[in-house]
């Protein structure tokens, strides 16, 4: 069986679900005997590669850059999975969406001209972070602020043998 | 005495029971959120609704229904979990419900009727409008984000204290519970200070000061225990 090729994206989130996914210890050399890890921030990967079989996408939606790499990877990859609580519901991520985009930049970074208000260096900001179900079709939930090492292998295990993974009651919990 | 089936069980129920009341003691869940034991039903969250399949199917709050002669009562089927999936996510979906920004994470009604209906995630778009905390009473905070209008706490304070402190204004989505007539809580002239609707509040959006996430865990039986006078635990 040729091994599945598996991506991970960091959009906007802490990269706490990437330090539990790290978390799985001697079950990533289960992983690496199955999956091919083909992009990753944990990885000098510069471009999202073709022909992706399944893709975890921590963070939410929150500026042009994740917009436009999040609407590519979907045309890449057959499984995108909605990685964590700022993947799937916004989370702390849209604790600003109450809040103007102008306002929120221009506090933080005390200039009338802060980064991210335009297109420039650094990518625009979004007036809201968004879950990635709200831009583009999304195949599975992960929820989890992070979910634990235990919860992703609960989830992940299942799909690198070519099964459908199911996550019910307290492995659904968000927070 | 009633006889009535509930998911095809045969259940016999005290005349002025609740299917609710009549399902628990049958051992069968009916999930919950604005009902507490102690408290008047509200029928407000609509969680609990159940299908009487001799009404045509009429859908009711299993809280605020009193059993009934023959009733044939279905409390879970595909069509219930839908419907109260799709109530959770449009009170996800209307305030700013942020588990790992809240108080009450780990042990909170809303986030746990969330995983045992199977919500993985939102369909409805998010409102993200922005809500206040009010911080003004010494010992007490509310944080309108959090608040899913149950109503609890107004209950628990009108029933159980007689203060009558806690009420609604405005309206639909922008309800907000307030104390007095819109007073900050610290301010309010008739809170005693007690707590109740603290402890009544099933989120995170009445919390104790200065308690740590860990320290916050709720205790909403003690309504039931002071209005009945039961003996402590």
């Amino acid at each position: 069986m040729p091994k599945l090729r598996v991506a991970t994206v960091w959009f906007s989130g802490c990269s706490g679900c990437h330090m539990s996914f790290l978390d799985l210890d001697e079950r990533l050399l289960e992983f690496a005997e199955r999956a091919e890890l083909v992009f990753s921030p944990i990885a000098d990967i510069k471009e999202f590669p073709e022909d992706v079989d399944v893709v975890l996408v921590e963070g939410a939606v929150g500026n042009s850059e994740h917009l436009h790499m999040l609407l590519e990877i979907r045309k890449k990859a057959k499984v995108l999975v909605a990685f964590g609580d700022c993947a799937v519901t916004g989370n702390v991520s849209s604790l600003r969406n109450p809040l103007s985009r102008e306002e929120v930049l221009r506090t933080v970074y005390g200039t009338e001209d802060p980064p991210g208000l335009e297109e420039g260096e650094v990518p625009k900001l979004l007036p809201h972070a968004l879950p990635l179900h709200a831009v583009v079709p999304v195949d599975h939930f992960l929820p989890g602020c992070p979910p634990s090492a235990d919860r992703i292998w609960k989830f992940l295990r299942p799909v690198l043998l070519g099964q459908k993974p199911a996550l019910s009651g307290p492995d659904l919990k968000f927070g | 005495m009633i006889a009535l089936t509930i998911d095809g069980i045969r259940i016999q129920a005290e005349e002025g029971e609740t299917v609710l009341q009549a399902a628990k003691r049958a051992g069968i869940r009916i999930p919950t959120l604005c009902y507490l034991e102690g408290l008047s039903p509200r029928g407000a969250c609509r969680l609990c609704l159940v299908e009487v399949r001799n009404w045509g199917g009429r859908l009711v709050p299993a809280c605020a229904t009193p059993v009934q002669e023959g009733m044939d009562v279905v409390a879970h089927s595909p069509r219930l979990l839908e419907l109260r999936r799709a109530i959770l996510e449009m009170l996800f979906a209307e305030r700013n419900h942020i588990c790992a920004f809240c108080v009450s994470n780990g042990h909170c009604e809303l986030q746990d009727l969330a995983a045992e209906l199977g919500m993985d995630h939102v369909r409805y778009p998010y409102r993200w409008l922005p809500f206040f905390v009010d911080l003004s009473h010494a010992k007490y905070g509310i944080d309108h984000n959090r608040c899913v209008l149950c109503g609890r706490c107004v209950r628990a304070c009108a029933e159980v204290e007689g203060a009558a402190t806690w009420g609604f204004s405005g309206r639909g989505i922008f309800t907000l519970v307030e104390a007095d007539l819109g007073e900050p809580w610290g301010k309010s002239k008739t809170c005693t200070g007690c707590g109740k609707c603290v402890q009544a509040c099933p989120t995170g959006a009445l919390f104790e000061k200065g308690k740590a996430t860990s320290e916050q865990r709720k205790k909403p039986e003690i309504l039931a225990e002071v209005k009945e006078r039961r003996p402590r635990a």
